[in-house]
């Protein structure tokens, strides 16, 4: 019996985004419907902002519209110090879903997992066993994980473990 | 296991997470400097068994760098500051003075 399920996402687009963001907000905006996130946020449906450092951002978006979103970035960005970067190719993505998902993250990684500390929605750059991840809840019962694709494999049957584990505990109670 | 929190992104981040930095508020000698002077820079360090100045950069996390102000016996952390500054805030200096009544400063 498992109750929590851990998949790689289809690819995505995404951009990296850094520079002064009060100058990145305009076209963000218009390019995702969405303001700025909060630091540790994240902000739209569909084409989402998520926020990564206090001047980077990482614009996802449909692995077809990388180009589109570059050149209106450039456009828009022209006369602003910037930098904004294809990088879909960089990181793979981890769907995991089902209830104990905070407990089974809470194995792998030093980051504070409890409700009261990490909301829904956050996004945390944190580590996760040996290498750098990001964590991003996107429900109660279901968290985003992105690693850099070179150790997409270490990092997915890491997630693999820790989820048999929960699970198996959860089972167990 | 130290816990500090990074003012760049506010994350209460573990130890793992960081890279450490050394001792912090050093005075880069410059060309002008004698050989003595500029080995001291390289190489002296304060090592105090108390309170000390270190940096730190929020290695898997938001990438900053920053300053970290602690006990390096009892691990008790007193904060942690911007890295844009040359010296320890006030407030830091204060929350030291208040824990350690006889702390004088590292000279």
């Amino acid at each position: 019996m498992s109750d929590l399920s851990l998949e790689r996402a289809a690819p995505r687009g995404m951009i990296a985004l850094r520079g002064d963001f009060d100058s990145l907000a305009g076209p963000c905006r218009e390019i995702t419907g969405a303001d700025l996130p909060a630091p540790l946020g994240a902000a739209g449906e569909g084409r989402a902002l998520l926020w990564m450092s206090p001047d980077e951002l990482l614009l996802l978006c449909d692995p077809g519209d990388v180009g589109e979103v570059l050149a209106r970035l450039g456009e828009a960005l022209a006369a602003q110090h910037h930098l904004a970067s294809d990088v879909s190719d960089a990181r793979v993505v981890f769907t995991l879903r089902g209830p104990g998902v905070r407990d089974a993250l809470a194995r792998i990684t030093p980051c504070d997992m409890r409700p009261g500390r990490f909301h829904v929605g956050q996004v945390r750059r944190t580590r996760l066993g040996q290498v750098a991840a990001a964590i991003r809840l996107t429900g109660d019962a279901a968290a985003e994980v992105y690693c850099f694709r070179s150790v997409g494999d270490y990092v997915e049957r890491l997630l693999a473990t820790a989820l048999e584990s929960a699970n198996r505990e959860r089972v167990a109670l | 296991m130290l816990l500090l929190t990074c003012p760049a992104c506010g994350v209460a981040a573990d130890e793992t997470e960081l890279a450490p930095g050394g001792e912090a508020h050093l005075t880069r000698v410059g060309p002008d400097g004698d050989d003595a002077s500029f080995e001291g820079y390289l190489f002296q360090r304060a090592n105090p068994r108390g309170v000390h100045f270190e940096r730190w950069r929020h290695v898997y996390g938001c990438g900053k760098w920053f300053h970290a102000a602690r006990d390096t016996a009892t691990l008790e952390v007193f904060g942690t500051y911007s890295a844009q500054t040359t010296a320890p805030p006030d407030d830091i200096l204060d929350k030291i003075k208040a824990r350690r009544p006889g702390w004088e400063g590292n000279a």
